[in-house]
């Protein structure tokens, strides 16, 4: 077949359907030799929920024993405030701000991608056990070793040790799902066996374990922004930051994964090679994030499915997803810190907005 | 109805074969399905492949849609081996819909059928004045420009096969592989569904697809392929291939083979136990 003869017919032929073309259909925008589908309301909500994030981000910073008005922190932070401020603000306060947010998007843009590659909400780190195995290796590290290995556990180690509890259990879940192929559903149930047993393992750790590591493992567990230092957030930071370049780079790819392996092959996708990069990033996002707040229960499931039905999208939205995260975890912390009589770890919150949630979205898909 | 050319790329010119299976052996772990299979697809026309549950028709269509790798022979898709070309290449010539998709749910038909620009998008260039100008035809073109803004899951079984064929439709390519487009749908709407089929064959496509239905397929292909036990056993237009005997060996059905009062295609009246006067068939029908 001759190239130049198809052109040719082609250009003839292109013109005839002409009737019925005003279905809509979303328009594009074009800047340069950039070219992405236009939709508005996914664009304002981004926008919505980027906004409302950075003021409770602020919101948060200015909150403690040393008030401080929202005007100020904005100007600090811009870089135009005055010393003092600056000194409470960007070294006592704003790691654990930060951390908020990065541990927020993290879980936020995790949960979108585990969600959408098994195409069921259920699927979160917290649900297939990447979650609890980081927190069981972390607990066994400060449990087991015991005083002697307290130095290296008070900080890098423990969170490399759950860094590597989460990546470890994630692919053990994978390889077990995997039989020519992923299964949403058989992801989910092994994820959720997985589950049980890191559960069981890091109780059992506890009971047995000398009393003075429990307390420090409890509070661990319950997933806390207390007492981050600079250290602690720009690794956990440059470590999400790096994964999200990745993440954006393989995510048009990932589209076409919505229909199922088979469409997805058919539109000219490896989805293979995309799921697996995609679902290691999952991996790592909530390794990262557990890594430095502990366990933070129910953000990962929850955020991207506000997500979706605020930015009215038929699959997770992976940039609002990490904003609502984002949102999330910072405003639970907020409200942790200073709506009730004790200050109590952020998990706590997000449990008890994350429980009935979930309750919700149980509720709803029955009556289905 | 008249269909055209989307993108004006994909009319078929006349002559060689582009798709082809070469001494292919396919199998699901240790067990074969295939082995050592040849076939050539027409081009330009529709071609079908029936035979009896398991005799590894699907099986054939999904290899020749690269979905399965062979573990002998080679496909060939204009002339290079199938195995060789990029998944991206392979989905700008050939469009493929399996069986029984599913959407997310509330993705709108609109966005579904974009989808099918997917192979000819890059990060950088995700969506084009021209992309909208082709999902505006395959709408048009399949019926479906009314329904562009309702959620696909809200559909009938119909007006769902529509919007896929659509989506493939959308990608532009002159091969569409249907596995079993008919699946689920009741008599009229699988009428409808290879009326349209016909009408994009007529504007120069090549199809293959998967059909149950002996009589849909006798009707709608102008190319049979008669598989059992993962072989072909018999090959070409349905006045020619359809017999009662050829019914017999493939199946184990014992029909008759009768002129379509409403068309030129040979009509298969299955014959069974019950309800059927034995003394009417012919004496020659295998029993």
């Amino acid at each position: 077949m001759n190239g130049a003869d198809v052109e040719a017919k082609g250009a003839g032929a292109a013109v005839d359907v002409k009737a019925d073309v005003r279905a809509s259909v979303a328009p594009g925008v074009r800047f340069g030799g950039v070219s992405f589908v236009w939709r508005p309301w996914v664009a304002g909500v981004t926008l919505l929920l980027a906004v409302a994030g950075f003021l409770v981000f602020c919101l948060s910073i200015g909150v403690g024993d040393f008030p401080i008005a929202l005007p100020r922190v904005v100007a600090t932070i811009l870089g135009r405030g005055e010393q003092v401020d600056e000194f409470v603000i960007m070294d006592l306060r704003m790691p654990r701000a930060l951390a908020g947010l990065v541990v927020g998007v993290a879980l936020g843009v995790s949960g979108a991608l585990t969600q959408s590659i098994a195409r069921n909400p259920l699927a979160s780190p917290d649900v297939l056990g990447i979650t609890s195995g980081a927190g069981a290796v972390a607990v066994f590290l400060v449990t087991v070793s015991g005083g002697a290995a307290t130095a290296v556990t008070d900080s890098v180690g423990l969170s490399a040790a759950a860094l590597a509890g989460g990546l470890g259990t994630g692919l053990l879940v994978y390889f077990m799902a995997w039989r020519r192929g992923i299964d949403g559903f058989r992801l989910i149930l092994i994820g959720i066996s997985v589950n049980a047993v890191m559960q069981a393992i890091t109780t059992w750790l506890l009971v047995t374990a000398d009393i003075r590591d429990v307390a420090r493992a409890q509070a661990w567990l319950v997933g806390s922004l207390d007492n981050r230092s600079w250290d602690e957030v720009n690794v956990a930071l440059w470590c999400t930051l790096g994964l999200l370049v990745v993440v954006a780079s393989v995510a048009f790819q990932f589209k076409p994964l919505h229909f199922g392996d088979e469409v997805a092959a058919g539109l000219g996708v490896r989805y293979g090679a995309v799921r697996a990069v995609l679902l290691l990033c999952a991996v790592l996002l909530a390794g990262v994030a557990v890594s430095a707040a502990g366990p933070v229960p129910f953000v990962a499931l929850v955020a991207p499915q506000v997500a979706m039905r605020l930015a009215r999208c038929p699959t997770p939205p992976l940039v609002a997803s990490g904003l609502v995260g984002a949102l999330l975890l910072t405003g639970s912390d907020l409200v942790a810190r200073t709506a009730l009589p004790v200050s109590l770890p952020v998990g706590v919150v997000t449990a008890a907005v994350g429980g009935p949630f979930l309750v919700y979205l149980l509720v709803r898909a029955n009556r289905r | 109805m008249v269909v055209q050319s989307i993108t004006g790329t994909e009319t078929e010119v006349d002559g060689a074969s582009r798709l082809a299976a070469r001494g292919i052996t396919v199998g699901y772990g240790a067990r074969s399905v295939i082995d050592g299979l040849d076939v050539a697809i027409p081009p330009g026309v529709i071609t079908t492949i029936i035979g009896p549950n398991g005799c590894g028709k699907s099986t054939l269509l999904r290899t020749l849609s690269r979905l399965l790798r062979p573990t002998g022979g080679t496909v060939v898709l204009d002339g290079e081996d199938i195995a060789a070309l990029k998944t991206r290449e392979v989905a700008k010539k050939l469009g493929l819909l399996p069986q029984a998709p599913v959407a997310p749910e509330g993705l709108t038909v609109s966005d579904l059928v974009a989808r099918g620009r997917h192979p000819h998008q890059s990060w950088l260039r995700q969506w084009s004045s021209d992309d909208a100008d082709v999902v505006r035809r395959a709408l048009a073109m399949t019926g479906v420009s009314d329904l562009a803004d309702r959620p696909v899951d809200s559909l009938s079984g119909g007006q769902r096969q529509r919007v896929w064929i659509s989506m493939t439709l959308a990608q532009g390519t002159g091969l569409l592989l249907l596995d079993e487009p008919t699946t689920y749908l009741d008599l009229a709407h699988a009428v409808d569904v290879l009326d349209l089929v016909d009408d994009l064959h007529e504007s120069g496509r090549t199809v293959v697809m998967v059909l149950h239905d002996l009589n849909l397929a006798t009707r709608y292909s102008d190319n049979l392929v008669v598989m059992r036990e993962g072989a072909i056993l018999a090959q070409g237009h349905p006045r020619d291939v359809i017999t009662a005997e050829l019914l017999h060996e493939a199946f184990g059905l014992r029909a008759k083979v009768i002129d379509d009062p409403v068309g030129d295609r040979p009509l298969i009246v299955p014959i069974g136990r019950t309800h059927v006067e034995l003394d009417q068939l012919a004496p020659e029908l295998p029993r």
